[in-house]
């Protein structure tokens, strides 16, 4: 599943586990490399296990097997001082006794620095994230935000090879948090970083990444660039968590090349792209996105009927909630462009999609 | 809160007065509206209020008056009060003097009193109390001339040093218990010297009491800081445990406690047995650990212990440990990120810890009384010795005065140093 | 005022029938309240017919002066220590004793030449008379210590010491361990010249001394070999070695004896029994019945003949008597005077002496 190819690997966990009980393992069988300068979201829910590997990897926990690779070394048995991986911490953890420029040059004095090369460095750093001014405050004299801009320019201030960030924007509110989500992705691009990065946001592991692994019950579900990842999910798992999925469960009644014919709960069949369900009569989980199916549309390979439950307007589009094949949240964006026929609640319309939109996946 | 709602219009307009829209002026429609809440707060703190007043501010302040104030000579001495009065500080005390004199003695005789005014006259001159009763018992029979007549009775009522001392009690306010306090005294002609070398106790009690204090504070931090730390990472099934041993202390008595150590530590004691049984010591060279120094320091650590790990560990269980991983993962060693990271933020804690230890200790009494011996001896020990044996309250209260100046000074140093606001008691 | 009158005559005559019939004596309770009901209360009930009312206190000292003060007396007779007998009577608050109205030893010898010189004052009679003397554990001495010099011989009988945290007691057995007789202590202390003698003696064995301060606590030290001899008080080493069995041994050489005494508060309600119980209590043959209740001394000399056995009926008291003549051959009564006038000075230079 995950890419193990080790040619350019800069990062890599080699058939990595962890458990922190004997009992469990929260972390189970990891297999991943990225390469340098890659920008990668570990996403999933909480307790999926991402967290954990980046623990693993800035050397705070150890893997209980497996291997984890830096640069082609080893790094199971390197104190985390030692590894040279910057990290920014979801609490930015900024020193709250020192100020900005001493937590700056914290990293440059503990590298037996000198003091000038020190203070060019931390304003360097500091002008980098706009907050030049703001080198005498302290971390409590700061805003969310500025705290956030401060964390970052710490973790980049010795020049990490890998820096790594543990949910850093969580704190803040949503318009600061899509501005800090693109000022990350420049400072990225601009320095050539690699990142790693965890989430449970997924518009955000989206928007910034280069490739996302989805985490869950302690995998890797899928790793993919973000459009991949949204456009072809190879589980119900990555479908359902990604973006908005409808979902139609049935068997597989027979398979044609890449399509399969699956019988649906309600006697019906529906055509879909076999991705990862099983064999004829497996069990199966149709995933469609809302914005794939067309309403009151002419009659196509899956064309069924549908009842209006609810409409909500949403400005650019509608959100229609109709009862497809017996499920009653199989959800439709309508968009609010001229010709387009204007739904009721409780009539009935006509409903279709492609073949190729509808992803016949192993049921979790 | 308040229904009175400034008119922005007219305070707008220029300088006047804020008013509401009634026209009253804002400041005492805020004062009205407050004045109830106000009073319904006060009416709720009033009996703590009460209690704080007749239980400590009251007993703590006539204790400090009585450290300069002392009647028992004054009130009974009206007529020698009357010659000190009309004859300068140096004056040789003449017949009228004497004259005084047996007319106070034969009216403390009358009164029963001349133990009393003798004893307050022995405070500041050893020897003198049975001076009075003695010379009280014959004065009914004396005739003029009263100076031959005492001089008779005792030639001792010839010492200038009795008069002087006399004239200052002849005052009932003196300052001559700090005097003693501070290991001072006033020779004959009123001035202030220094006590006979080997009677000085009381200035190098108080420098000890200090240096001790600070050693087991010292001590209380060094064991007390990894154990809070200890608390505070634990998770918090397993900590509450281990809070459970340190709070056990807490729950025994301090005499069972401090009577254990003597168990312990005594030369026929449990250490010195295992110590000799080991072959580390020989028999007759038995480590002596209890009734001294040692003694006072082991059993006051223990005891005071839990005051240095409570204020530490509220201090270091909020602290997230992502600051030493941070620290770490900047590229500190873990000692570094201890010592840079760790410690400062901790700072609050050991400053309150330290204070509350600090201040305990200054005045510890019964366990240096028990295991002190003659060296362990801190100036409560003299405290209490003045308040319960020698009934010198006087002297008790300038020296308990003393002591609680120098707290406040060292209150007032860390507030300076440290910053009081810096300082977290949990 | 007709009515208050009434109450008054009605309350006054009550007063005066209880008069008739009983005296309330104060005490200290425990084993030494026993000795005296047992010796004194019992017997002068079956002679007068005046009952006795025991009432125990920690100090009987402290209620005395509440109740003089307060004008409210209700204790006839108490039993106090020496140094609160003089402190009260100085302070006027005990009726004057007549040392004339005691009775004669059976020799005919007068009350005054019989009891041990100090044991009356002015307002005060002894009963017993304890002391404090130097004990040791025979378990951790080899050989005998005869005399209070052995006591500062760590040559000779090595281990540590055990003494009282304070000067009274402590100077004066220095003085007499350095050779002072007894009769010239006090007057040696008066001096500059006898105080530096007698903590020149004690540092010849200061770093051997564990100070203690309880009553209890010398017997302990004791039976823990914590300290090979210690100063203790009488009672106390009795109640160890005979009641409990432990090997120790006492030196009565350079005892210092102390008194209690038997005083009566000023308007005690019954004054006049209270002297009859006084003057009855401290005849000779009391004194000495009292000494089989416990190892306290009487305080007349004529009573050392007739004291008998301890309670066990095995013990012969006699000897255990701090007044037996064989103990007193170098015997020190403290001296009360000296104490209050010195007390504190000698306490401050013995603390000082202690920290350095």
């Amino acid at each position: 599943m995950a890419d193990t190819n080790t040619e350019d690997a800069f990062v890599e966990f080699d058939r990595v586990q962890k458990s922190y009980d004997g009992e469990v393992l929260v972390v189970k069988d990891l297999n991943l490399s990225m390469p340098k300068g890659e920008f990668l979201t570990m996403l999933g829910p909480s307790g999926s296990g991402k967290t954990t590997c980046l623990m693993m990897l800035a050397g705070f926990e150890t893997a209980t097997n497996g291997e984890i690779r830096l640069g082609g070394k080893e790094i199971n048995n390197i104190p985390p001082h030692k590894r040279g991986i910057g990290m920014v911490f979801q609490n930015y953890a900024l020193f709250p006794h020192m100020t900005v420029n001493e937590n700056l040059s914290f990293p440059l004095e503990v590298r037996g620095m000198g003091r000038d090369e020190r203070e060019s460095k931390v304003a360097r750093a500091l002008d980098m994230v706009q907050m030049g001014a703001f080198g005498n405050r302290r971390p409590a004299q700061l805003s969310g935000g500025q705290q956030q801009r401060i964390a970052l320019a710490r973790a980049l201030v010795f020049d990490p090879k890998l820096v790594l960030m543990d949910e850093p924007l969580g704190a803040l509110d949503k318009q600061l948090r899509e501005h800090m989500q693109y000022e990350i992705k420049h400072l990225h691009e601009s320095l050539g970083i690699t990142v790693v990065y965890v989430t449970h946001d997924q518009s955000e592991a989206l928007t910034m990444s280069d490739r996302v692994a989805v985490f869950d019950d302690g995998r890797i579900q899928q790793l993919a660039a973000p459009a991949d990842l949204y456009e072809r999910p190879e589980n119900s798992f990555v479908a359902q968590f990604i973006g908005e999925n409808n979902k139609l469960s049935g068997t597989v009644e027979s398979k044609s090349g890449d399509t399969a014919t699956v019988r649906l709960t309600d006697g019906e069949t529906c055509q879909a792209l076999a991705v990862s369900c099983g064999d004829v009569g497996s069990e199966t989980l149709i995933s469609i996105r809302p914005e794939r199916i067309s309403v009151a549309a002419e009659s196509g390979p899956n064309s069924t009927s549908a009842d209006v439950k609810e409409l909500i307007y949403l400005g650019d589009h509608i959100r229609c909630r109709l009862n497809v094949h017996g499920n009653d949240d199989f959800v439709v964006k309508v968009p609010n462009s001229a010709g387009h026929e204007h739904l009721v609640v409780g009539e009935k319309t006509q409903v279709t999609w492609a073949v190729e939109d509808a992803r016949a996946l192993n049921p979790l | 809160m308040t229904d009175a709602v400034a008119d922005p219009i007219s305070s707008a307009r220029g300088q006047a007065q804020l008013t509401t829209a009634d026209g009253i002026p804002l400041k005492t429609a805020l004062a009205i509206a407050q004045s109830k809440a106000r009073r319904r707060a006060f009416l709720l703190v009033l009996p703590l209020l009460a209690f704080v007043l007749i239980t400590f501010v009251a007993p703590i302040g006539q204790m400090l008056y009585r450290s300069v104030h002392n009647p028992a000579f004054s009130d009974n001495a009206p007529a020698l009060a009357v010659w000190f009065e009309a004859n300068p500080t140096g004056t040789e005390p003449d017949e009228a003097a004497y004259e005084a004199l047996v007319s106070d003695l034969r009216a403390m005789r009358e009164n029963k009193t001349q133990g009393v005014a003798g004893t307050r006259i022995n405070y500041d001159l050893a020897g003198s109390r049975s001076l009075f009763t003695s010379t009280a018992r014959k004065s009914a029979k004396m005739e003029p001339p009263f100076k031959e007549a005492v001089l008779d009775a005792d030639e001792d009522w010839a010492d200038p040093q009795l008069w002087q001392v006399m004239r200052t009690a002849s005052s009932a306010y003196t300052a001559n218990f700090y005097l003693a306090a501070l290991d001072r005294t006033r020779d004959e002609n009123g001035n202030i010297v220094r006590v006979n070398e080997n009677r000085r106790l009381y200035v190098g009690n108080f420098i000890k009491t200090m240096l001790l204090s600070a050693l087991i504070t010292g001590c209380c931090l060094v064991l007390g800081y990894p154990i809070a730390h200890l608390l505070a990472t634990l998770p918090l099934r397993h900590s509450n445990l281990l809070m459970i041993f340190v709070l056990l202390p807490f729950w025994t008595s301090l005499l069972v406690r401090t009577t254990s150590w003597i168990v312990l530590l005594q030369s026929q004691g449990v250490v010195n047995d295992t110590l000799v049984a080991v072959g580390v010591v020989a028999d007759e060279s038995r480590i002596q650990m209890i009734y001294n120094q040692t003694g006072t320091i082991v059993a006051m650590v223990h005891i005071l212990l839990p005051f240095m790990v409570l204020p530490l560990y509220s201090v270091m269980r909020p602290i997230n440990p992502s600051y030493v991983r941070a620290a770490r993962s900047l590229g500190a060693t873990s000692w570094t990120a201890f010592r840079r990271i760790y410690v400062p933020q901790t700072v609050p804690g050991m400053g309150a810890g330290g204070l509350l230890v600090f201040i305990l200790a200054v005045g510890y009494y019964i366990t240096p009384a028990l295991v002190g011996g003659a060296s362990g001896q801190l100036i409560s020990n003299f405290i209490a010795f003045h308040m319960q044996k020698s009934l010198n309250w006087s002297l008790a209260a300038a020296l308990a005065a003393l002591l609680l100046a120098c707290i406040l000074l060292l209150y007032w140093l860390y507030d300076r140093l440290i910053g009081i606001d810096n300082l977290k008691l949990g | 005022m007709k009515m208050t009158l009434i109450l008054t005559t009605a309350l006054t005559s009550m007063s005066f029938a209880a008069s008739a019939q009983e005296v309330t004596v104060m005490s200290w309770g425990g084993a030494y309240t026993k000795s005296q009901v047992e010796a004194y209360h019992k017997p002068f009930t079956a002679e007068t017919g005046i009952t006795i009312n025991s009432v125990d206190s920690d100090n009987p000292a402290t209620p005395i002066k509440a109740q003089v003060e307060a004008g409210n007396v209700t204790v006839d007779v108490a039993d106090v220590e020496y140094s609160d007998a003089i402190r009260l009577c100085d302070e006027g608050l005990l009726e004057e004793i007549d040392a004339s109205m005691l009775p004669a030893a059976p020799d005919g010898m007068s009350a005054a030449d019989d009891f041990i010189e100090g044991a009356i004052t002015d307002c005060a009679v002894a009963n017993i008379v304890w002391s404090t003397v130097m004990a040791y554990n025979t378990e951790s001495v080899d050989g005998t210590p005869t005399t209070i010099a052995d006591f500062f011989d760590l040559e000779k009988f090595p281990g540590k010491r055990g003494l009282r945290k304070s000067a009274k007691a402590t100077l004066e057995m220095a003085l007499m361990a350095d050779g002072v007789a007894a009769g010239d202590v006090y007057a040696a202390m008066e001096t500059d010249e006898g105080i530096d003698r007698a903590f020149a003696k004690l540092d010849t064995i200061k770093d051997d001394i564990v100070w203690w301060e309880a009553g209890a606590q010398p017997p302990q030290l004791l039976a823990d070999g914590e300290v090979a001899m210690s100063t203790a008080y009488n009672g106390r080493i009795f109640n160890a070695a005979v009641g409990e069995g432990q090997p120790f041994e006492i030196v009565w050489d350079g005892q210092i004896l102390d008194f209690d005494l038997f005083v009566v508060p000023k308007g005690a309600p019954n004054k006049e029994a209270a002297m009859q119980f006084i003057s009855f209590s401290t005849d000779t043959q009391r004194l000495a019945d009292q000494a089989s209740w416990i190892s306290y001394g009487p305080a007349r000399k004529s009573s050392g003949a007739l004291v008998g056995k301890y309670s066990d009926g095995i013990t012969d008291m006699a000897p255990h008597m701090p007044t037996a003549a064989a103990n007193l051959s170098n015997a020190l009564v403290n001296n009360f005077d000296f104490w209050a006038d010195r007390d504190a000075e000698l306490n401050e230079r013995f603390n000082a002496w202690l920290a350095s």
